[in-house]
């Protein structure tokens, strides 16, 4: 192969030269160049080493389609694998490195594998790591030397230094394409006056009419179409942007290259855009992919895409190679073989027809043109580049008929046909018409809101697809007119693209799938083993399972498929395409959401001061909560565990702002809770409170909390932390369906109020000082409620205790929560107050014996954790029916109970347990769920779920954690560890 | 992804919204106690293929519970209407 830039033509712009290097070679280019027409010009023909084989691999396309060209793009952190040459605007100072090559490309060590071929053949994997050698470790140590050998490009582990940023966007029309059909549609609509979003893939717009001779006649409709499209309002154009996917309700995916064409982004832009587009209506103009024939030697670096070669010699003014041996079974590789012999290359054409148009043949006869009709490439020769073909005489069915000629060239133009890209109509749609005298999918020409303009649609002329997109676009305006080259691919193609020799077999590796290596063989193998099925075919064989999902490969493969069973192309059937049509940047769909981003953070009002002294800070959900607030030199443990024990001789505030409130108001209020939760509401009263266990339908307990009644028709309702979003969704769902008999309305209140909770012996006195308010036992009760003033803020006062000390709630308008909490530790410090976080909240709860999410776990009921006195038998409610199923009342089923570890090291949660002279094996006879050390009781403690525990008070027990290899004895004991009678919270 | 139509908000992305499950289950008296009608009612469901009725929870939106008609082969919405306003829920949504 003897690629060169031609002195003249081309649409670069040769008044500027860039330099772009690849594998350390400098190579010159011109803005306009993409990396691979500058390799091409450079005379750099191999590019690449094949996954599998490792064999020599140079361009074969000029666009999406390119199954060998894969690279890596520059390096350090901006390092980028499996980018597609022919996809790359080249840009000075663009690096590019081959990849899956060792030690070079030119010499690489694993085209060994090549003579293994008959090994690594369709179900390499599936036949050699099963049988006596299976297993996943056998799997996993070849696993490693597998993947280096058969591969892609190799992703950096820096961080990506760029950003990406995603965009909602809205139209009435989105256009994809902007060859002839999308630009006619375009201007339609948008005189129409429709809001246009017109993408484009390529930098600049025209789609098709690029790869015409500069000059040509559509150059000028192209100039005035582009600026009749730039001055309407309503056409928004994005280049360098590929619509890679359409979902449901015409709802696109599209991917801005918005900087990929510099070294780096500009400051503040960033690198890649996604956007997701809401439209009306779509119209695809996505064109048609040239289909490669399946012949020995068809990947040898010179064997290229008929199309592409003419791409490359109009747009690029490169040549591919001076002699030059055309194969085609249809009329469109005839312009680029007259194209390449006006440019001076010596050209011979085989046509597997017997047949064709007088006006060819009068018009490759005047070029000087070899025609062989009725013959066919059987054999491309050469390693790292062609040197010559062997050319047959085939029948119908593409089988050699007699002995053939040997024909010298650096290139081989071919054309099998051509496949319309239906990837986004088929990710909506599924399957496609197939059209026998095309020998293509077409999608329909209309469906729902898509209209399938142009080549896509089969469209025989320029004219026809302009038309198309004219109609498409609203018929507003003038219809353009131009008249392009007559050589329709669909006009008299002879539906045969394999070549073999007489007996079927081909002399060499023939390719289906290039860029994951499928053979003619594998496919006829996965025949022969059963795998007839075009989805069978696919996995077994991969074909069309590579980063290019079988743009010029998946025809292909179904056509052998359908010859070796007998049958007709559409009895074989096709596979769907999905998202995405291109490979899509992972950073582009991220955006920026990651990190701390990936979703929004919520914090308390309170949180900057938690902040401001030292805390630690820990995630409750969405939440951030202050998890323990070290002294100086103080590890956690020794931090909870103080803090705990001074809640239990002093006083103590801890943050529980993140509490889930839900304002339940309405007179039909007391029925609604007395359904919603498994314990009586009725009977509570104004300014009371009570504590209520709620179930899922299932049976489950789903959460617990305290509610509040403020008023006639006002409660205030208390959920975890955790479970606040699904309680209020499960209260909405029951009022708007099966209770609308209720006259209740439900609202949270989360984000409305601050919450402190103040426990301790002496957060009584603290209070009284703060509020100045009679809070005596007998006016305020435990689980009673109060109005009361801190530094002026109404607020309201909940007598209840979660730690089993004294305490209270105390409830302050969102805004006003820093300045409470502020006004309570400076009113404190005679009272020796201090914060403490959760896990000293989680330590005295534990000591109490409260469960929390880790017992409300979703797979335990009220039976399971003693919890069954709350609930009541005279009335229905939520779960109440399902939560008596026989097999959730076995006693065999593990119950909550208390731990007192022997020994000074805490059991760890999720530790199993076994009896104690029992086998420690299986899944055990229940759980630890919670564990600390309680100050309290100077132990270490644990709740856990032990099948028959409450029966097994007193027995001692193995507690097993077979991830840290730990094996402690406890003994069980009721889970009331502290203060069992509540004199403290009561007191 | 799909787009629904909220009766209250207008046409939304489905983002928005939460999938609340099958919408011709009708959820038994609170007064039943027969086990079998609960278990049904909780566990029991077809998985139609082709038209369907969805519960469907406007939950960043309006927080109103939907009844949507979506193909489920197809993703094709065919209507949607407030819970709520739905005169009888099973006999209703299943015409």
């Amino acid at each position: 192969m003897t690629a060169r830039r031609l002195p003249s033509g081309g649409r670069i712009d040769r008044s500027r030269t860039i330099r772009v290097q690849f594998d350390g070679r400098s190579f010159v280019a011109h803005p306009g160049d993409t990396l691979a027409s500058a390799l091409l010009a450079g005379g750099q023909t191999l590019l690449a080493r094949s996954f599998k084989y490792h064999r020599p691999r140079g361009l074969m396309a000029a666009g999406v389609e390119e199954p060998h060209a894969l690279v890596h793009l520059r390096d350090g952190n901006r390092h980028e694998p499996n980018a597609q040459a022919t996809m790359v605007e080249a840009f000075d100072g663009l690096k590019s490195t081959s990849q899956n090559a060792w030690p070079s490309l030119q010499f690489d060590v694993g085209a060994v594998n090549g003579l293994m071929s008959r090994f690594f053949g369709a179900g390499f994997y599936y036949k050699t790591f099963i049988g006596p050698l299976k297993g996943t470790g056998f799997w996993m140590f070849w696993e490693r030397l597998i993947r280096r050998a058969a591969g892609m490009g190799r992703a950096t582990t820096l961080d990506d230094p760029d950003h990406y940023e995603k965009i909602n966007a809205f139209c009435d029309v989105l256009i994809a394409g902007t060859g002839p059909a999308g630009l006619a549609a375009a201007l339609a609509a948008g005189r129409k006056g429709e809001n246009v979003i017109l993408v484009e893939q390529d930098h600049v717009l025209g789609g098709s009419l690029l790869n015409e001779q500069a000059g040509a006649p559509s150059d000028t409709w192209l100039s005035h179409a582009e600026a009749e499209l730039r001055d309407l309002p309503n056409v928004r154009i994005l280049s360098r942007t590929t619509a890679f996917g359409a979902y449901d309700t015409e709802v696109f995916g599209l991917v801005e290259r918005f900087q990929d064409h510099v070294r780096a982004p500009e400051a503040g832009k960033p690198r890649q855009r996604y956007w997701l587009v809401r439209t009306k209506r779509a119209i695809l103009a996505t064109g048609a992919i040239e289909r490669p024939m399946v012949f020995a030697g068809n990947d040898v670096p010179g064997v290229m895409l008929a199309s592409a070669v003419r791409k490359y010699l109009n747009r690029y003014a490169v040549l591919a190679g001076k002699n030059v041996v055309v194969a085609t079974n249809n009329d469109s590789a005839y312009t680029p073989a007259l194209e390449l012999a006006k440019a001076g290359a010596k050209v011979v054409i085989c046509d597997l027809r017997r047949n064709i148009p007088a006006g060819l043949a009068d018009s490759v006869k005047k070029a000087a043109i070899d025609l062989r009709l009725g013959q066919a490439v059987l054999k491309a020769e050469g390693g790292k580049s062609v040197r010559g073909t062997y050319i047959v005489p085939v029948d119908s069915n593409g089988r050699a008929t007699a002995k053939g000629t040997r024909v010298i060239c650096d290139l081989v133009a071919v054309s099998g046909g051509w496949a319309p890209a239906l990837h986004l109509w088929s990710q909506r749609f599924g399957k496609p018409q197939y059209h026998a005298s095309l020998d293509a999918f077409l999608p329909p020409a209309e469906k729902g809101a898509f209209l399938c303009v142009g080549s896509l649609a089969g469209a025989a002329s320029l004219q026809e697809a302009l038309s198309q997109g004219h109609a498409a676009g609203g018929s507003i305006g003038r219809e353009p007119s131009l008249s392009g080259p007559d050589d329709f691919w669909g006009r008299d193609l002879m539906p045969v693209t394999v070549i073999t020799k007489a007996d079927g077999s081909t002399p060499g590796k023939a390719f289906v799938d290039f860029q994951h290596d499928v053979k003619l063989a594998d496919v006829d193998q996965a025949y022969l083993e059963g795998y007839v099925s075009v989805e069978h075919l696919k996995r077994y064989t991969t074909s069309g399972m590579a980063a290019d999902q079988g743009k010029t490969s998946n025809l292909n493969a179904l056509a052998r498929m359908a010859t070796l069973r007998g049958m007709e192309i559409p009895s074989v059937g096709t596979t769907t395409f999905r998202p995405p049509y291109t490979p899509v940047a992972i950073g582009a769909i991220v955006g920026h959401d990651h990190g701390l981003y990936f979703r929004p953070t919520r914090l308390s009002t309170i949180h900057d001061w938690h902040k401001e002294n030292a805390a630690e800070m820990i995630e409750a959900g969405a939440w951030l909560r202050p998890w323990y607030y070290p002294a100086k030199g103080e590890n956690i443990r020794g931090a909870y565990i103080r803090e705990a024990a001074h809640v239990r001789e002093h006083v103590g505030i801890v943050d529980v702002s993140t509490l889930g409130k839900i304002a339940a108001q309405g007179p039909d209020t007391a029925e609604f809770l007395n359904r919603m939760y498994a314990n009586g509401f009725k009977t509570l009263e104004i300014g009371r409170l009570r504590y209520g266990v709620m179930l899922r339908e299932d049976g489950f307990i789903m959460d617990d909390g305290a509610t509040a009644r403020l008023g006639q028709n006002d409660y205030f309702m208390s959920t975890t932390t955790a479970n606040a979003a699904k309680v209020l969704a499960m209260a909405e769902h029951l009022l708007q369906t099966a209770w609308r008999d209720l006259k209740v309305h439900v609202t949270t209140v989360t984000d409305q109020w601050a919450a402190i909770a103040i426990a301790g012996p002496k957060s009584r006195d603290l209070l009284t000082a703060v509020t100045k308010a009679d809070l005596s036992k007998e006016t305020l009760p435990n689980n009673h409620l109060a109005y009361v003033l801190v530094a002026d803020v109404p607020c309201r006062l909940h007598r209840m205790s979660y730690s089993g000390e004294l305490a209270y709630e105390l409830y302050i308008p969102a805004k006003s929560g820093r300045k409470v909490w502020e006004a309570l530790v400076a009113a404190g410090a005679p009272f020796n107050l201090k914060p403490y976080g959760t896990e000293a909240m989680g330590a005295l709860r534990i000591e109490k014996g409260h469960v929390a999410g880790a017992e409300i776990e979703g797979r335990t009921t009220m039976k399971d954790l003693g919890l069954e006195a709350f609930a009541s038998s005279k009335k229905p409610f939520v779960g109440s029916v399902l939560r008596k199923r026989p097999v959730l009342e076995d006693p065999k089923r593990p119950s909550l109970v208390g731990l007192e570890i022997i020994g000074n090291t805490g059991a760890k949660a999720g530790s199993l347990l076994f009896s104690l002279n029992g086998p420690t094996k299986g899944h055990g006879e229940g759980w630890v769920s919670s564990t600390t050390y309680s100050p309290a009781l100077k132990k270490n403690i644990a709740l856990a779920l032990l099948a028959r525990g409450p029966a097994r008070i007193g027995e001692t027990i193995q507690v097993v954690d077979f991830l840290g290899s730990q094996t402690l004895q406890a003994k069980v004991v009721s889970h009331h560890f502290f203060d069992p009678e509540g004199h403290r919270q009561n007191g | 992804m799909l787009r629904i139509h909220c009766p209250v908000c207008g046409l939304r992305d489905e983002t928005e919204f939460t999938y609340g499950g099958d919408a011709t289950m009708r959820r038994p008296d609170m007064t039943e106690s027969d086990p079998k009608a609960w278990v049904d009612y909780v566990f029991i469901r077809d998985n139609p293929r082709g038209p369907h009725k969805e519960y469907w929870h406007h939950v960043t939106g309006c927080r109103q519970w939907l009844i949507v008609k979506r193909d489920t082969l197809t993703h094709e919405i065919s209507g949607s209407y407030l819970a709520r306003e739905v005169a009888d829920l099973a006999d209703e949504v299943a015409a």
